[in-house]
């Protein structure tokens, strides 16, 4: 019985094309232009998942986004399958293959529903209620065996194969929703000439034109009138229709998400095209036509594969050639019903009767079914819809004028259809800030004052006639126009259509006949939210909705309660006693309706991820096989293993090569500022703690930086290039903080300096070499410069070139070595590096990464901002105090410094620490405490910052921060570990040539 | 995402900007006249409106120029930008009651 249910003549899908699929391993058939619910209906197939906490069999509702209860994966395999996507709005491919949630072993069969029987046991809060206590079980029983049996789909295991765009873009109007209002106001808009983007969530733009076979506009059927808008949209340059594209989020000053779904309703998508694309829209202004979603009415079974939105059922009949039964019962508190029951006994479906809520409904539609022969039923309410996998029965019942619920009757019928009238869609506006104004006649909230540049038309401002659509959005349209700078005229169209949509409606739950029904009417039907949860929230003494919300969880479903909200509201406002108006909205969240993660992370994955900062020597480094790591955003070589070294070993053969020879290291990540000006000098004293007035011309300084709270930011040698010219250098992660950090005494406290900054980080390619053997390596090379300890002395710099290449000659180091830094430009600094390299070769020339730079220096005892420091040492406690200038009068920091609390004994201070062990090499972050056998909590004195096994003294060493420390050295300290505690000596912080004979010759 | 209109360069989106903390709070000349009190005020006290806040902002992925801005803490609402130096500006009632909407 392939596609018993389609019904001929009727629909967009092509009938000559039919397509294949999979549902849960069964095949069917549909066509092009199905979704996967419809083409599912078409087959009489109403099951389509499990639901989220009582596992009751659940079919499509709605036919649109709104869907709360047809969740399914789509695609095979460990990384393509994509969960939770909503069956009515999966467009069906040839081999597509999908599969039910939450259910097992089958949809059909699923002990899961074991939770219905529970269903008394599993009130509202029930968690909450009843794993509180012991509260040691929580962790290790409750919450793994809860989050095991709760979540929808499942998440895909293996990374994501596609690959997902992103695009800025800018326009004058951008229309949300291309719904009839959408097309009048882009059309007003375009034709003026602003540039317009229409955002059209479905496949088609259309909206309920595309599901309405009797209205007319300009005596043209409304799907004509669609495909004549669209030509001309098409034929407007400034015009942008993007359909399969959800407007999700509702930015500050009209900047807008869209989503647009590019590749997934093709089966066989060029492999270079995007899944998606994500869209940041920033629009002068925005027009929201984000239609009106139907209410579901809240009764016993409600939730039955078979019971629908009278809305869809016409959606799938008009749009999709689908009739989702053979016998009908409506059940309807708003006239819409009454042109689906119309539409459907057309198409051959018997519609058994029409149930109105409404005690003497009378208009055009309900005389005209009336006069079709279709049984109206005035003031009558449905019990409860009778089935289990398909609904298969309702018991309607006379609602009797005391209020009460008369004796029911049994209808027959395997489709149940309500309308409880339309919620506008407001979830964009009150995600721009918009205030939201309660209508009293339509019952529901609409937009208010707006708090952007935007307004909203049509349904999803309670304006529901077409012809009042068309009009509102063509006004809409003119006037986001107008604000934008052009001047549009409104678009007329005449619309013959009789129907008066959206005047009636229902928030709540429907009378009930005595008590003795079980609570299986169902509000939120993706989070199993019943009415009888809501009641039980208030009587349990929740009143602000956004409490009743959280407790019982309505409206916190990926539907964001797009059909649950009014319900939840009714159902509380009667509870509380209140006026629905006095109870108020809970906050509309985005997205819209759930976006990929692949989406918002778009190119930003692998070596995207980050841009990676690359120095001129990197591919030198590269084809030497380096080790990399990640230093901020650069990409420094971390060692170069030689044959099968470990990391361990290349140190030890790096640290030695240095100390015993000559080792070469890329430095150009430093960052470097040039400061220039007659007021250099100065500035460079208020800025840096240290004094620079006295220092020459072609000499270098250790400079330390604070900030204004005395605690050490940066450090870095300082080189005078000139009077009123330093060569400032940072740390690698530092630059850019302490370039806003001059900036900002410059612009905002000494305007009168007369200095500029400039970074140069990029400009220079630094190369260390380093080692007794440096200077014989590098005097060849220099042509001509006198680079002799007489001449270039330690901390003194010159300027001259290398092979031709001009260059800043500093004599420095971080080793403790012999040690120049050759900075040159950076293009050149592949070949000045290569020079160096080949000059060197006699004499054992070795690159180090930056493990041995970290190993070197701390045998020297020279802090790492970063590491020594934590934001919260002094220069002092970092055994810099020698830097601190006492003559100036002022510097950042310096009144910071003169607070007691910074100059107290205690304050931890830089220590070495010798294990008693020589191998023995503690772990970083360790914590030092005085006594090994005191009760925890122990007082802890310090902590390990930095520690190395050092292969020049053949032994362990550590830096640490300890409280008093200097006055310590020679105690005994303890580092407490998991199952055993180590002793360790406190020394000075320098263990290797302390009196810096290495450094000066 | 906001706009932000940096005094020198126009109008442009929030992310090339960097905010500077409150404005007009002017380094003492003399620091170490201070007293420990006022230094500490001068350090770490700073308003916290609920309303219109003058603050500084760096135009960091632009100009690199500080200025000042008035924005309504609230609805995250910009007043306006104004040069750095210049005092902070009067705002008539109808425009702080616009911004706090």
């Amino acid at each position: 019985m392939s596609q018993a249910f389609r019904v001929p003549g009727h629909g967009r899908v092509d009938p000559a094309r039919t397509v294949s699929f999979t549902f849960d391993g069964r095949r069917f058939q549909g066509q092009a232009g199905d979704t996967l619910a419809s083409a599912l209906l078409a087959n009489g197939h109403h099951l389509m998942g499990r639901s989220f906490k009582y596992h009751r069999p659940r079919g499509a509702v709605s036919a649109g986004s709104d869907e709360p209860n047809a969740l399914v994966a789509v695609g095979s395999g460990p990384a393509l399958q994509t969960p939770n996507l909503r069956a009515t709005q999966v467009e069906l491919y040839e081999g597509l293959t999908a599969v039910s949630q939450n259910r097992f072993p089958s949809l059909k069969f699923d002990l899961g529903a074991v939770n219905t029987l529970a269903a008394p046991l599993l009130p509202a809060g029930f968690y909450y209620k009843t794993f509180m206590w012991p509260r040691s079980f929580w962790d290790r029983v409750y919450e793994p065996v809860i989050r095991r049996a709760a979540g929808l789909g499942v998440a895909p295991t293996a990374p994501d194969p596609d690959h997902y765009a992103f695009q800025y873009a800018h326009c004058d109007v951008l229309v949300a929703g291309a719904g009839p209002a959408g097309l009048a106001a882009a059309l007003a808009a375009g034709r003026a000439g602003a540039r317009v983007i229409l955002a059209e969530e479905t496949a088609e733009a259309g909206g309920s034109l595309l599901s309405d076979r009797t209205s007319r506009i300009d005596g043209r059927p409304a799907a004509l009138w669609v495909a004549d808008i669209l030509a001309e949209l098409a034929g407007l340059p400034n015009v942008r229709v993007l359909t399969r594209c959800t407007a999700f989020n509702y930015g500050p000053h009209n900047m807008v998400a869209l989503n647009q779904r590019l590749s997934d309703h093709l089966a066989d998508p060029a492999p270079d095209m995007p899944r998606e694309r994500l869209w940041q829209v920033r629009a002068q202004e925005v027009v929201l036509a984000a239609g009106a979603l139907e209410r579901p009415l809240v009764f016993e079974g409600n939730d039955r594969p078979g019971v629908m939105l009278a809305s869809a059922a016409r959606t799938y009949l008009n749009r999709y050639g689908v009739a989702c039964g053979r016998r009908a019962v409506i059940v309807t508190a708003d006239d819409s019903a009454y042109r689906v029951a119309l539409d459907l006994h057309a198409a051959g479906v018997t519609v058994a009767a029409i149930a109105d809520l409404r005690p003497a409904p009378d208009s055009a539609l309900v005389r005209a079914a009336q006069e079709a022969g279709l049984t109206v039923l005035p003031g009558t309410t449905v019990q409860r819809a009778h089935g289990g996998t398909r609904v298969h029965g309702v018991e309607l019942a006379r609602l009797l004028p005391d209020g009460s619920v008369g004796k029911g009757r049994h209808w027959r019928a395997d489709l149940v259809l309500m309308s409880g009238g339309y919620t506008p869609s407001v979830h964009l506006f009150s995600q721009s800030r918009g205030k939201l104004v309660f209508d009293a006649e339509l019952g529901v909230y609409v937009p208010g004052e707006p708090a952007e540049r935007t307004r909203s038309a049509g349904a999803c401002r309670g304006v529901y006639a077409l012809a009042c659509v068309l009009a509102d959005g063509a006004a809409a349209g003119v006037a986001a126009a107008g604000a934008a700078g052009f001047a549009a005229d409104a678009p007329a169209w005449t619309v013959d259509a009789a129907d008066e949509p959206g005047r009636g409606g229902y928030a709540g739950a429907l009378p009930r006949r005595g008590k003795g029904l079980l609570a299986m009417a169902f509000v939120d039907f993706q989070n199993d939210v019943t009415a009888k949860d809501v009641k039980l929230a208030v009587r349990e003494g929740f009143q602000s909705i956004e409490h009743i919300k959280r407790y019982t969880t309505t409206g916190m479903a990926t539907d964001q309660g797009k059909m649950s909200n009014v319900n939840a509201l009714g159902i509380a406002a009667d509870a509380l006693g209140r006026p629905v108006e006095k109870v108020g909205l809970t906050t509309f969240r985005p997205p819209f309706t759930p976006v990929t993660f692949g989406a918002f992370a778009s190119h930003a994955r692998g070596d995207l991820f980050d841009p990676d900062r690359r120095t001129p020597i990197d591919p030198w480094a590269r084809a030497q096989g380096a080790v990399f790591e990640d230093v901020g955003l650069w990409r420094r070589a971390r060692y170069f293993p030689r044959g099968s070294e470990d990391m361990e070993a290349a140190v030890r053969r790096e640290c030695l090569a240095v100390r015993g020879g000559v080792g070469i290291f890329d430095a150009s990540t430093l960052g470097k500022i040039e400061v220039v000006g007659p007021d250099a000098a100065t500035f460079m004293n208020r800025m840096y703690v240290n004094a620079w007035t006295k220092l020459g011309v072609g000499r270098c300084r250790y400079g330390l930086m604070c900030r204004e709270n005395g605690f050490v930011y940066d450090d870095g040698v300082v080189g005078r290039i000139a009077q009123d010219r330093f060569h400032v250098t940072t740390t690698t992660g530092g630059a850019p903080g302490v370039l806003a950090l001059m900036e900002d005494y410059l612009q905002t406290e000494w305007p009168e300096l007369d200095v500029w900054l400039t970074s140069t980080t990029e400009e220079w390619a630094v190369i260390a070499l380093q080692g007794p053997s440096a200077r014989a390596v590098l005097a060849p090379l220099v042509d001509g410069l006198d680079i002799s300890a007489e001449a270039l002395p330690h901390m003194s710099l010159a300027e001259g070139t290398i092979g031709g290449v001009p260059m800043r000659l500093f004599r420095v180091s971080f080793t403790g070595e012999l040690g120049f830094e050759i900075n040159v430009p950076a293009r050149h600094g592949r070949a000045v590096w290569q020079a160096i390299w080949d000059a060197g070769q006699g004499v054992g020339i070795t690159p180090y990464g930056t493990e041995t730079m970290h190993v070197l220096r701390a045998e020297k005892g020279y802090i790492i901002v970063g590491q020594e420091t934590d934001g919260t040492a002094t220069p002092d406690d970092a055994g810099c105090g020698w830097a601190v200038s006492k003559a100036k009068a002022d510097f950042v920091g310096k009144r910071s410094l003169a607070l007691p609390a910074m100059q107290a004994p205690d304050r931890k201070q830089l220590v070495g620490l010798l294990t008693e062990a020589a191998w023995e090499v503690l772990e970083e972050g360790a914590q030092l405490v005085a006594r090994p056998d005191e009760a925890i909590p122990m007082r802890v004195l310090g902590h390990v910052t930095s520690s190395y096994f050092s292969a020049t003294l053949g032994r362990s060493i550590a830096l640490a921060m300890v409280s008093g420390g200097r006055a310590r050295v020679g105690e005994t300290l303890y580092v407490p570990m998991e199952g055993r505690t180590i002793a360790v000596t406190v020394t000075k912080p320098v263990f290797y040539d302390v009196e810096g004979a290495r450094l000066n010759v | 995402m906001l706009l932000i209109r940096c005094p020198y360069c126009g109008e442009r989106s929030e992310i090339e900007f960097a905010n500077g903390g409150e404005a007009h709070i002017a380094r003492p000349a003399d620091p170490m006249s201070r007293t420990d009190e006022e230094w500490a005020q001068y350090l770490y006290m700073r308003d916290n409106p609920k309303g219109l806040i003058a603050e500084r902002w760096r135009h960091a992925h632009g100009c690199n120029r500080f200025f000042n801005a008035l924005r309504d803490t609230r609805t995250d609402r910009f007043v306006m930008t104004y040069e750095m130096g210049r005092p902070r500006p009067e705002i008539d009632a109808a425009t702080a009651a616009e911004a706090a909407r």
